[in-house]
């Protein structure tokens, strides 16, 4: 069965201004609006189009985390997944070690891609996919604005410094989702209902033959500095004016 | 002593100026001693660059037709085989390091931290998360071998010397997987400078309109020798290319002088900016978030005052 395999991540909502608590051991997060990390969506928006257009039979959505996590996965089965693994724990899960289950979990579910957000909002890695297919020893196209399937491949455009590159990679393989993929679809309130049926399997990472380590120590938490609000011009003249005498322009 | 090897980003003739930026944070660890690894179908030229950006101690070199491209699948199998011996492996935080570092890390089983913007000693490192909301400091065990990549616009570029450094090539025995082809790259070709290193900016957004309007930055940027950004609205709306935007998940930059257009400053832009020397922000509406980081501020509409900005600078 061709089947694809799409990673989330359970973040502080896009809109959320976070905020440092004051005693620097993380940020505040009680009380805040979380969601499904937004290039994570755009991920599995891309997969059910691959699954609508009939080069997918099947759509499983996989996270790693504590409990509340199931959230987001039901989300994701109203938006359309088949079914969802649940890799539940309280650990503090770095990439490599997100890599590493995700790899577990590809072992079982033999999927001919695996689609990640390119990084998550929260701690802006950008790492876990591309660890993912370094592990796997497979093709992986990050930063995706354009994915074709076709028999054996994806053609991938993405969008790097440069411009847009498009790279042919072989399948199975993991691609990565930048901002102008798709524009992921609203969930509607008898898919949230359907949803509640759909098949969400708990895992623990030990069945899956990982103990998170954690080797990247996070030490302090600090608010970052301010720029201080500078002055309001009243036209372009007083502008140029302000700009040269310091030195800016000529 | 801190071994750091920088994993070399070019086009194959220049180095990309990130890398001397690199080599200014790598130096930032005591008792360093900084190797550039340059991998290319004919590494001559890029080599000769590296060894005299001051603070590199050695370049090593690794010739191969398939380094042509610069394809993470290729290259990171690479440069794990020669990382070996290596504290520190770092690249820069632009595309090419973000695609290729995270799966050099995987290789060497060795965790990676991203966007480094300061360095506290060999072990510990200051980092941006939530679109800079926050800054971490990450402590990693010692004896540990760390991949990083260097948030460029956090550091100036190492200066170029008269001394140069060593030069060798590596001859590897690594087998390179054929599962990953490059097809093309479209590049908006320009002769602005690069967005990522200019020293002046102008940047528009959502209030353009268009794409056609998005052009009367052209004029300005032009007399200013300024590289032109967008917003992500005026990106995803089409009036600019995909590389020219700056934020989050853009670029990150850090120009002398950045002029913002039509922006109104989401959090996401702002943290692509705020290392800007100056920031001049434009805007109709007085309540936009910009003028609250801007230097100078001037509330009006974009379409009158770009060209009498052009007319005044003259």
């Amino acid at each position: 069965m061709n089947r694809i395999l799409v990673a989330i991540k359970r973040v502080v909502d896009y809109n959320v201004r976070v905020r440092v608590k004051p005693d620097g051991t993380g940020v505040v997060t009680d009380g805040v609006k979380m969601s499904i990390n937004p290039f994570d969506e755009i991920a599995l928006e891309e997969a059910l189009r691959i699954k609508e257009k009939g080069q997918a039979q099947e759509v499983v959505v996989v996270t790693i985390g504590p409990a509340d996590c199931q959230q987001q996965l039901r989300t994701a089965l109203a938006m359309g997944a088949d079914r969802a693994l649940h890799v539940q724990t309280d650990a503090v899960i770095e990439p490599l070690t997100a890599a590493r289950i995700f790899k577990s979990l590809i072992d079982r579910e033999q999927p001919m891609l695996a689609i990640l957000g390119k990084q998550a909002i929260d701690d802006d890695c950008n790492q876990t996919g591309q660890m993912l297919s370094a592990l796997w020893g497979r093709p992986q196209a990050t930063f995706a604005s354009k994915v074709e399937i076709g028999d054996g491949v994806a053609t991938v455009t993405r969008e790097i410094d440069a411009g847009l590159e498009t790279l042919e990679i072989d399948l199975p393989a993991v691609i990565t989702t930048d901002l102008r993929l798709n524009e992921p679809r609203y969930v509607k309130l008898p898919d949230i209902m359907k949803a509640k049926k759909k098949p969400l399997d708990v895992l623990e990472p030990a069945a899956l033959g990982v103990t998170p380590s954690e080797q990247l120590k996070a030490i302090r938490y600090e608010p970052p500095p301010q720029r201080s609000k500078g002055v309001m011009v009243k036209d372009a003249q007083e502008l140029v004016a302000a700009l040269r005498s310091k030195g800016l322009i000529q | 002593m801190n071994k750091i090897l920088i994993v070399a980003e070019h086009d194959g003739s220049r180095l990309n100026p990130a890398i001397a930026k690199c080599v200014r944070c790598a130096r930032d660890i005591p008792d360093a001693n900084v190797t550039v690894l340059v991998l290319a179908a004919d590494p001559a030229a890029v080599a000769a660059e590296a060894a005299t950006i001051n603070g590199v101690d050695a370049v090593v070199t690794v010739a191969n037709p398939a380094n042509a491209q610069a394809l993470a699948a290729t290259l990171a199998p690479q440069v794990a085989a020669v990382a070996s011996g290596y504290s520190h492996v770092f690249g820069p935080s632009t595309t090419f390091g973000k695609d290729l570092m995270p799966r050099i890390a995987a290789l060497l089983g060795a965790p990676q931290l991203s966007d480094v913007m300061a360095v506290e000693s060999a072990t510990r490192f200051r980092r941006p998360i939530y679109a800079g909301n926050a800054i971490v400091t990450v402590e990693v065990a010692a004896g540990t071998q760390l991949v990083a990549t260097v948030r460029v616009a956090s550091f100036e570029a190492a200066a170029r010397g008269n001394a140069t450094a060593p030069i060798t090539a590596a001859s590897l025995d690594v087998v390179l997987p054929s599962h990953t082809r490059f097809v093309s790259l479209s590049a908006a070709r320009s002769d602005r400078p690069d967005l990522q290193t200019a020293n002046r900016v102008i940047s528009g957004g959502r209030a353009f309109g268009s794409a056609d309007n998005f052009k009367i930055l052209d004029g300005l940027a032009t007399k200013l020798g300024a590289a032109v950004g967008a917003s992500r609205a005026a990106v995803d709306a089409g009036y600019a290319a995909s590389d020219m935007q700056v934020g989050q998940t853009g670029k990150i930059i850090a120009p002398e002088l950045y002029m913002a257009f039509g922006i109104s400053g989401a959090i996401q832009h702002l943290t692509g900016i705020k290392d800007a020397r100056t920031i001049v922000a434009v805007n109709k509406d007085a309540e936009a978030p910009i003028f609250e980081i801007a230097d100078y501020g001037l509330v009006g509409d974009v379409f009158q005052i770009i060209p009498e900005l052009e007319r005044l600078i003259g």
